[in-house]
């Protein structure tokens, strides 16, 4: 007998239809997952089965655990499920938990809202539960406060929480995306073993088809409010039925095809860089202790090469970045673009950093929502000496524009019109404006969905057969950097550990850390190799 | 946690230097030798220079300054030009006033602003919220003064249950005293609890969409539950800063409502103060707000790191 039985289940938000007939299954110690696009409605269907929809939600259908049909129970019974029944774990570790309260009393908080037992009984099974998570009492005592703890270690009391009364369902909504990679390995493993353990039924929500490939049972596949396919992992990826399902795939294992690079010329100089930030004091009269974030790096980046940078969240990538692009001082070493230095005597370079542009991860918030298309993509005119004016600018845009597969019309409307993708876009249109040198992408396609990361890497590989463009990738996705650059740099702890020739090292990892980082990646299944064992 | 009142302590220190200097060097560079104001327009030179050595005046400017500051510490504020009277003597008896006037304020203004502003944020939109809305935008917009006067023409006028204005002083016993204080804090807390109600509404509704709100209720808390375990403690910081500035502002702005009243409260002795060119008592009352501010804004300062565990591991 199914443990979760989703039958034809419909949901509108404010009268727009979100969910069309979802019917779903979930068995006792079965891990499914849901996976599709941003919009395509798996949270709400997950929101739907744990009942914290928003207010103007109307639903109809059948949502039954264990035989109750969680949607005919009123409020105050749903509470008695949340929690108990049914535990939930979010997306974003750093906002999930309460900042003001310990993660004891945060753990506890589940097992008294439930059970009429004592305090001290309380946080003695609390403490039990965030052991079993992998937060040992020595280094993590219950009376530690949420901003004392890393987001790995963050999602681990979340999880913690939620499965303190071993509830008979999981649901873990996009759980670790907001993870580096080799903490998101650990904590998926931590999820699969606690659904092996206790026979928990394990809803997990992602848009990663790699992550899915990894850990599910059975996957569901989302698109438009309605689940197109179903099936065991297996059987669903070595016969794809749905051509959404297919374009998914596709996406997620995209290829570009670079142009070959032109021979090398030195352009983007590090010599022996060195930004190093003074931390608080750990005493009152102590010196202030000194953290390298960037350690002694140097690399060279020609003329018309893809360079990737790689590594986790803190290792220095971003620190990196700002002193390249001559934003902040560094304290040792040199940087310097066709042999002029980024930063001259006490301020930046104008002549060097006209040359230079950027591309930032989130499409949403690195505009001026005030401002016409026209205007932002304009705006790096203000670094030339002499900005066209008039028609001239007016054709310079629309030219940006078009060359991003835009319509030069849209230099008239506002950011807000234009979907993430298209946004990214104009980002780029906004880098390529001034024709610099240099560009540097930072996460530049993280926020994206697969299909439309897909186009947006397109659309660089296709700018680069245009004309030679030399740029950094920045990012945390390794297969994302291993397909759209020539070379790859992998940064750990401020120093850069390895770099080589992009296949090289993803083929043929050196540095134990590269290693580390290629193990932990989630990997697609190899279809070819699947329709040929079976 | 030692490290930040350590912190605390010693910017609450340097404000206090920075605040003395400012006071002193603006009341020196005030045009008028006060010595020649007290005695008038037709006294003799020597007479005037006889007085100008009796309050010091005569001294150089920095060894003034070390004299004001040693005796505002030793509690001796100097003599009033005016009055002929030790400052402190009656500071003291307008402090007796004004500071429990302003706790008085204070706590009504707490008192409404705290249940109206979590009514409203978890009533949001609906008529609750709406009229609460309506009423706080009603206390913004009127003035004290107007709230003052209605207050005596039903309370005091109509009704007779309480005096329309005086003070009859402590001596006269505990309740009468309060008796005479609570239609100025009322009328006094009326516009600040509608400004307070507003900023805990609105600091509620941002921590409501909080996602460890929702996080509370896939754990089984209730909408309620998780309003008040969860929201209503993360929403104190920016309140907490708001009552702050408005206790400072009690302490020595309710001068309209010192006249409206007549009450012998702090802002009317400065005002006098000013009008009569009394300086020694205008910069010892000014630094002693100018402290209390200082001081209020160092206990505020103490109670975000109560709420707050980050601001006592952060330097």
């Amino acid at each position: 007998m199914s443990l979760l039985r989703i039958s034809n289940l419909f949901l509108s938000i404010a009268q727009i239809p979100i969910l069309h007939e979802i019917s779903l299954d979930i068995a006792p110690g079965e891990i499914v997952a849901i996976t599709g696009e941003s919009g395509s409605g798996k949270s709400m269907t997950a929101l739907a089965t744990i009942g914290l929809l928003p207010e103007s939600a109307v639903v109809d259908g059948q949502i039954e655990l264990e035989g109750t049909n969680l949607l005919k129970l009123t409020e105050p019974e749903m509470c008695t499920v949340r929690g108990a029944r049914i535990g939930m774990v979010f997306q974003e570790p750093m906002t999930a938990l309460n900042p003001v309260q310990t993660i004891g009393a945060q753990v506890a908080e589940t097992i008294l809202q439930h059970e009429s037992i004592s305090r001290s009984e309380a946080f003695t099974r609390a403490r039990a539960v965030l052991n079993r998570v992998g937060l040992p009492e020595d280094r993590f005592p219950l009376t530690r406060y949420p901003h004392e703890l890393s987001g790995g270690q963050r999602q681990r009391v979340v999880i913690a929480m939620a499965i303190a009364l071993r509830p008979r369902l999981l649901i873990a909504d996009e759980p670790t995306t907001a993870l580096d990679v080799t903490t998101q390995a650990r904590i998926l493993d931590l999820l699969k073993d606690l659904a092996r353990d206790f026979g928990m039924g394990l809803m997990i929500i992602t848009h990663d088809l790699a992550v899915v490939a990894g850990m599910a049972d059975r996957i569901a596949v989302m698109q438009n409010g309605r689940i197109v396919e179903t099936g065991p992992t297996e059987q669903l990826f070595s016969n794809m039925k749905h051509p959404y399902t297919r374009a998914l795939f596709e996406a997620s294992a995209h290829k570009v095809d670079l142009p070959p690079a032109p021979p090398p010329e030195p352009l983007l100089a590090v010599r022996n860089v060195v930004r190093r930030y003074r931390q608080p004091r750990s005493r009152l009269f102590g010196t202030r202790p000194e953290i390298n974030a960037v350690d002694d790096v140097s690399f060279t980046l020609h003329h018309g090469e893809r360079l990737g940078l790689v590594g986790e969240s803190g290792c220095g990538k971003s620190t990196l970045t700002r002193a390249i692009l001559g934003l902040e001082p560094v304290q040792g070493g040199s940087i310097t673009v066709d042999g002029a230095p980024v930063w001259a005597g006490l301020r930046p370079n104008m002549e060097v950093r006209r040359k230079m542009q950027v591309v930032f991860q989130d499409p949403y918030s690195s505009f001026n929502p005030r401002h016409r298309v026209e205007r932002l993509v304009a705006e790096p005119f203000f670094l030339l000496p002499d900005p066209p004016r008039g028609e001239a600018r007016e054709a310079r845009v629309a030219e940006a524009l078009v060359a991003v597969g835009l319509k030069a019309s849209d230099a008239n409307r506002y950011i807000h019109e234009f979907s993430g993708g298209q946004r990214q876009r104009i980002a780029i249109a906004r880098a390529l404006i001034n024709d610099p040198t240099l560009i540097v992408f930072d996460e530049a396609v993280s926020a994206l969905d697969v299909s439309v990361r897909a186009q947006c890497l397109d659309l660089i590989a296709d700018l680069c057969r245009l004309r030679p463009l030399s740029y950094l990738f920045i990012s945390h996705d390794l297969s994302v950097v291993r397909s759209i650059t020539d070379r790859v740099m992998v940064m750990q702890a401020g120093a850069i550990v390895e770099q080589g020739p992009t296949e090289q090292v993803f083929a043929n990892p050196k540095h134990p850390y590269t290693q580390t980082l290629l193990a932990a990646a989630p990997k697609l299944p190899d279809i070819k190799k699947m329709n040929h064992a079976s | 946690m030692i490290r930040y009142m350590i912190g605390r302590v010693t910017s609450l220190c340097l404000s206090l230097v920075v605040a003395s200097l400012v006071i002193f060097t603006v009341v020196e560079i005030v045009p008028g030798d006060p010595a020649a104001y007290m005695l008038g327009v037709n006294a003799r030179p020597d007479t005037i220079a006889a007085l100008r050595t009796e309050l010091g005046l005569d001294l150089p400017t920095v060894q003034r300054y070390f004299a004001w500051i040693s005796g505002l510490v030793q509690g001796d504020f100097g003599i009033s030009y005016t009055y002929r009277t030790p400052v402190a003597q009656m500071v003291a008896d307008r402090i007796a006033v004004s500071l429990p006037l302003a706790l008085l304020a204070l706590a009504i203004t707490v008192a409404i602003a705290f249940p109206a502003g979590i009514y409203a944020a978890s009533h949001r939109g609906r008529a609750g919220d709406l009229g609460v809305m309506g009423a706080t935008q009603l206390g913004i917009a009127v003035p004290n003064f107007w709230f003052a006067m209605i207050l005596v023409l039903i309370f005091a006028i109509k009704l007779r249950w309480v005096s329309a204005g005086g003070f009859p002083g402590w001596n006269a016993g505990v309740l009468k005293g309060l008796t005479a204080l609570i239609l100025p804090a009322i009328a006094l807390a009326l516009p600040q609890a509608a400004i307070l109600t507003r900023v805990m509404r609105s600091s509620l509704l941002d921590m409501l969409n909080e996602d460890f709100i929702r996080t509370a209720r896939a754990k089984g808390l209730s909408k309620r539950q998780a309003l008040w375990r969860h929201a209503v403690r993360n929403a104190l910081i920016p309140v907490l800063t708001i009552i702050g500035l408005q206790f400072s502002f009690l302490l020595a702005g309710g001068i309209v409502i010192e006249q409206v009243f007549f009450l012998p409260g702090m802002g009317r002795l400065i005002f006098q103060a000013i009008s009569s060119r009394d300086l020694i008592v205008v910069e010892s009352v000014v630094m002693l707000l100018v402290a209390s501010v200082i001081g209020v804004n160092f206990a505020v300062d103490l109670a975000y790191a109560a709420v707050d565990p980050r601001l006592r591991t952060r330097s």
